[in-house]
């Protein structure tokens, strides 16, 4: 554990970029259960094609502003 | 900051490979300021602003050329005018809200629909090109408007009790964990939501404005020697960020738009 620590302590440079890797693992998920689903139902149901795209969009929107906040972070607390 | 940063957002003689020994001038928070162009009394007047202001009258005037005088017959102005009005109508506010209740609320939509969309678009207008939105101040002004109107809202139409029944999620058959949903609801309806409201428009336009940045100068910085041909690379990347961009203007602003509606929609909901 302590070799860990160590080892961890010795990482240097652009940290903020695999932070950001990081930070998008998870609305990478997202928008694809999102957008896997969304063509799903309108496959199941395409009379309801309308309501399904505005429902897809916002939901998009939800996931994908975690990943912009990742992008912003790093100017907001600079280096 | 110099001049020459804040209006090239890069170094201008800076190339890979040549003997100054610059390294790659990579965008960052410089290439959203800007010198003044005019200082009106103390008051610094500057290229966003003035995008802002261009903006402002450019939806005022368009409406009014195509409504100023509605014929039943519509003129091509007109046309275009109500294919836009009816688009934010239909696909935003009547999926939303209803018909019924959902009239009153048009024009607001309408012109925050159309007002942010343009204000979007200057990203990729030569010469402007800068999307005003990626300023956190115009986004944050925006949601703190419908915050206010569906905060507002909620209060005329539920009261005083009835407001923070409708805030908090107020429900009995929780049973014991109703205080701490209230608690999570309460802070993530009044505070966090109007947060991430601004945000989410201001980190798209922020993060695509660094992008299209980012693409455009690594052009010119590759533009050296053997290099060339990256330097294609990134122009056409810079191309296809460009018509990436316009699909996101468009879907932030109807994003945007839709949201409000939906907010609105909570503060219309009847509790139970």
């Amino acid at each position: 554990m302590s070799a860990a620590i160590e080892l961890a302590a010795g990482v240097s440079g652009s940290l903020g970029s695999i932070g950001y890797g990081l930070a998008a693992i998870g609305p990478g998920i997202g928008v694809g259960i999102i957008f896997g689903n969304g063509t799903q139902a309108l496959a199941r149901q395409p009379e309801a094609a309308g309501l399904i795209r505005a429902n897809q969009i916002l939901g998009f929107a939800f996931c994908e502003a975690l990943a912009l906040i990742g992008i912003v972070m790093p100017f907001v607390f600079g280096k | 900051m110099s001049a020459d940063q804040t209006q090239l957002a890069f170094d201008w003689s800076c190339r890979i490979l040549s003997d100054n020994g610059c390294g790659f001038p990579a965008p960052g928070l410089h290439s959203f300021l800007f010198e003044p162009l005019a200082t009106i009394g103390g008051f610094e007047f500057n290229k966003v602003m003035l995008l802002a202001l261009i903006t402002t009258l450019l939806v005022v005037a368009f409406f009014w050329a195509a409504f100023g005088k509605a014929k039943v017959v519509p003129g091509k102005l007109q046309m275009i005018g109500e294919a836009g009005y009816d688009f934010v109508r239909r696909s935003i506010v009547y999926e939303t809200l209803g018909k019924r209740e959902g009239e009153k609320w048009v024009p607001l939509m309408v012109s925050l629909f159309f007002f942010i969309w343009i204000m979007n678009i200057w990203s990729v207008i030569p010469l402007a090109q800068f999307p005003v939105s990626s300023v956190i101040a115009f986004p944050a002004v925006l949601a703190a408007i419908v915050w206010l109107v569906w905060v507002g809202l909620t209060f005329k139409r539920h009261g005083f009790v009835g407001f923070f029944k409708n805030i908090t999620g107020y429900d009995k058959s929780l049973g014991w964990v109703l205080p701490l949903v209230m608690v999570i609801e309460f802070f993530s309806n009044l505070i966090v939501r109007p947060f991430t409201h601004a945000v989410r428009l201001f980190a798209n336009m922020f993060a695509g404005h660094l992008m299209l940045v980012m693409f455009t100068v690594a052009s010119w910085y590759l533009l050296n020697s053997w290099l060339i041909p990256a330097a294609g690379v990134s122009f056409v990347m810079t191309m296809f960020m460009i018509v990436f961009e316009l699909f996101v203007q468009a879907v932030q602003a109807y994003v945007f738009v839709l949201l409000a509606c939906s907010y609105i929609q909570g503060a219309l909901a009847e509790h139970h």
